[in-house]
């Protein structure tokens, strides 16, 4: 369910470390628990990411919630597909539903890994 | 709904259950000085002495009046069918209509004012309204402040100069840098206004047809503020709309409006409407409601609340703006009189107000010394007097005629200069007297 070579933010994002860059969505459990996504607000190329802190938007057709970034960086690109298509997100969260690139400032700390991230989400569940 | 406040009993009831001995414990976390203390109203008074009291109040004001006032609020005429029709209780008490299974009358008529909007303006989408048409420009400014995430905003001194002042009031304590470019002898300046288009700026904002009356046409200046991605925000007459190159074909991105010439009356400055319509692109940051139009699980089309992600009530501090109500009674009101008039009927509206004018202007042009100074103009035009617009005035205000609107009030050494328009309602006659009466005061 949760690849293995991701790490992953108690806020329901996922991170993929790419050289000394970093890959960030929202995982298959955050989009489930959100529904069928209408919108997402996204960053702009430039925009300084922090870790932790509150980096754009989703909308569904149950909610709004934020997301927040799990790295800290400069925002180097994002997935401008997901403006007509946010059900990318839906279909493919860690894969064509991925938001934004970041160039790391510094190493991610405090994110989870698969197993960690599971019980989470199992606990998160009941 | 029971309009029935408590009984002393059930405040006991009340207070008992929460565990405090009177209403004014309540407010103890407000030390006494700050608290309201006897509010300063008289007593109560019977409906007949109310009445009476009103009726005498009521007559102090100068209804007897022909005028010739405009200045963005039109005396235009109101089919009797939409007074008729606004006061049923269905429509004049209605509920928020939060809960779409509970007022789809309500949440429809919203729908099918916001597509008649749209229509008018020649842009997708509109909302369910706004207070009137100077919150609509604010709300307009912000929009365009959010989406380019840039802070400075250009407008022209031919928007609206009570707009302006709202306007300056509104962002006084806000970031924002808010330019004003001066008119050229009643035009917008589109030479300054397309040297002031630059990389910071939000929204640049216009008027059509402007506070002069001049008719104007903003398509290239929309388009160089689009290659900087400036969004393009123009302020309109909605009746005019009917006949004008609307805001859509001029390329611009939001479209608001004055909504009282659609059907309110002038009713001594309010309630009015606040009209706005925008492109796709800027859904998002449109403050407000906006109804749209779905189907049930069984396929049947029903009306609702969307997009509320937007809205306060959903995310408090990430809504677009802090506005929760709108003026749907006065909606309604603008819907019916657009439904009552259809196509055919605004632009003959549009097209008798133009007429008349034109045909005051070649009136008061034979008096010596005045002088039309704007070109082309709609319903309403500029002279210029050789004397003070006020002298005029107050000479015509005696014989119950008001000339028009004194723009040295708002525009600097324009102290000579008066503001007429026509309507529909403004007879030959009228505007005969009037020149004859001017030609008077000269």
């Amino acid at each position: 369910m949760n690849p293995k070579e991701l790490m992953y933010a108690k806020s329901h994002e996922w991170v993929r470390i790419e050289g000394d860059e970093a890959v960030v969505g929202i995982t298959h459990f955050a989009q489930e628990q959100l529904g069928d996504l209408t919108f997402v607000e996204l960053p702009q190329p430039g925009d300084q990411a922090q870790a932790g802190k509150e980096i754009g938007s989703v909308e569904s057709v149950k909610a709004a919630s934020e997301i927040y970034s799990p790295v800290s960086g400069e925002v180097v690109a994002v997935n401008s597909e997901l403006e007509n298509a946010p059900e990318l997100i839906n279909k493919e969260p860690f894969g064509a539903g991925w938001m934004f690139r970041v160039k790391l400032s510094a190493q991610p700390q405090g994110l989870l890994d698969t197993d960690a991230y599971a019980e989470l989400c199992a606990a998160e569940a009941h | 709904m029971p309009f029935i406040p408590h009984t002393p009993e059930e405040q006991r009831e009340m207070l008992a259950a929460i565990g405090v001995d009177s209403i004014e414990a309540l407010f103890e976390d407000i030390p006494a000085k700050f608290r309201a203390g006897e509010l300063n109203i008289p007593s109560g008074l019977s409906e007949m002495e109310v009445r009476q009291k009103l009726d005498k109040t009521a007559a102090r004001n100068h209804t007897d009046l022909t005028s010739f006032l405009g200045a963005g609020f039109y005396d235009h005429y109101i089919p009797s069918a939409v007074d008729a029709l606004c006061s049923r209780g269905e429509f004049y008490t209605a509920y928020t209509p939060y809960q779409a299974e509970a007022s789809q009358g309500m949440l429809q008529a919203i729908f099918e004012y916001q597509t008649a909007v749209a229509r008018l303006m020649d842009l997708e989408y509109a909302n369910a309204s706004l207070y009137d048409g100077g919150t609509a420009l604010y709300e307009a400014i912000m929009m365009a402040v959010r989406h380019t995430r840039r802070s400075r905003i250009l407008i022209s001194e031919s928007v609206n100069p009570i707009y302006r002042v709202m306007l300056d009031s509104y962002t006084t304590n806000l970031k924002l840098d808010l330019v004003t470019v001066p008119h050229k002898d009643c035009n917008t300046d589109m030479d300054a206004m397309l040297a002031a288009l630059n990389d910071e700026t939000a929204a640049v904002i216009v008027q059509n047809p402007n506070f002069f009356g001049t008719v104007e046409d903003f398509t290239a200046l929309f388009e160089k503020a689009r290659e900087r991605k400036i969004v393009s925000v123009i302020s309109t007459y909605p009746v005019m709309q009917s006949i004008l190159k609307t805001p859509g074909s001029m390329g611009a991105d939001i479209a608001v409006a004055e909504g009282q010439s659609l059907g309110l009356p002038l009713s001594f400055g309010g309630p009015y409407l606040g009209i706005m319509a925008c492109n796709k692109q800027l859904i998002r940051q449109m403050p407000g409601r906006i109804a749209g139009r779905t189907v049930d699980k069984n396929g049947k089309t029903g009306f609702v609340l969307t997009l509320q992600a937007r809205e306060q009530h959903i995310r408090r501090e990430k809504a677009t703006s802090n506005i929760c109500s709108n003026q749907a009674l006065c909606a309604l009101r603008a819907l019916m009189y657009i439904s009552l008039l259809g196509p055919q009927g605004l632009k003959k509206t549009a097209q008798t107000g133009i007429e008349r004018a034109h045909y005051a202007a070649n009136r008061l042009e034979r008096l010596p010394g005045v002088r039309v100074v704007n070109q082309p103009f709609g319903n309403e035009f500029t002279v210029k007097l050789p004397v003070r617009a006020y002298e005029v005035i107050d000479k015509l205000l005696d014989m119950k005629f008001v000339p028009g609107f004194p723009l040295g009030r708002y525009y600097q050494g324009m102290d000579n200069h008066l503001l007429v328009a026509c309507t529909e309602k403004t007879t030959k006659q009228c505007i005969g007297i009037l020149a004859e009466l001017i030609g008077g005061a000269l």
